[in-house]
């Protein structure tokens, strides 16, 4: 199971889900994605993405600034 | 031939009716579409009217101040509003447009361009109302080539049978 890294500093929705998207997409199942991003927004988006779309949210935090996700790549 | 219901239908479905193609007009229906389609929905826009012109192959959306009561510009640390007579001025609208844009980059938004095209990769079905295009004189070959043309029943046919269906 391997982790993958999605930086979506600085961009602002739809961005960091569309591209979150795109690269769940591109990974094996059952691989996590790691995306990193600053929109404040990003916290309810992406909880909201995982119960839409059947992928597991893992984790959702904060470093500093930054806002952490860990998304466990289970849906279509 | 019995149509399906929305009850019988697996897969989210939404539809949106677009009506307005100026540069702020343009966003709602193009974020919600890409959205969705991230959301695993199967996207259709409908372009009727001016809607028409975010599908032109150059997207060039304009804007105006004007009968925009709600628009407020962040400028020298407050909120400028534009009163209506300021769009009788040349010029205006096209720096006020410029200003737009130039926000979108700097805050990281999407160009509407980034949007449309996430919206064809995303396989966002897009029609184009026949008759709009007859009426403004436009040819298909003015616009994307990822698009099909369709009329109000074409729309409908489409509509009974999606969860969502919106108005912009």
């Amino acid at each position: 199971m391997a982790e993958h890294t999605l930086d979506a500093k600085g961009l602002n929705c739809p961005l960091p889900i569309l591209k979150a998207k795109k690269m769940l997409k591109s990974i094996p199942k059952d691989d996590v994605l790691v995306i990193y991003a600053t929109d404040p927004g990003s916290v309810a988006d992406f909880a909201a993405f995982c119960s839409q779309t059947g992928n597991e949210l893992l984790e959702s935090g904060q470093e500093g600034d930054v806002f952490v996700f860990k998304i466990k790549h289970t849906g279509d | 031939m019995a149509e399906d219901t929305v009850a019988d239908i697996k897969r989210k479905s939404m539809t949106i009716i677009v009506t307005k193609g100026s540069l702020d007009w343009g966003y709602p229906p193009f974020i919600l579409a890409t959205t969705a389609a991230a959301l695993d929905y199967e996207v259709t826009l409908f372009f009727t009217f001016y809607g028409l012109a975010l599908l032109k192959k150059k997207l060039d959306p304009k804007f105006t101040v004007l009968g925009n009561a709600a628009m407020e510009m962040p400028m020298f640390g407050t909120h400028i509003a534009m009163p209506n007579f300021m769009a009788m001025i040349p010029g205006v609208d096209a720096i006020a447009g410029s200003m737009m844009k130039k926000m979108i980059k700097d805050k990281g938004v999407a160009s509407l361009e980034e949007l449309r095209e996430a919206a064809v990769l995303s396989d966002v079905r897009m029609i184009a109302c026949q008759m709009t295009l007859d009426l403004f004189e436009y040819k298909k070959e003015d616009l994307i080539d990822d698009i099909e043309l369709g009329g109000a029943a074409t729309y409908f046919d489409i509509a009974s049978r999606s969860h969502i269906n919106m108005f912009m």
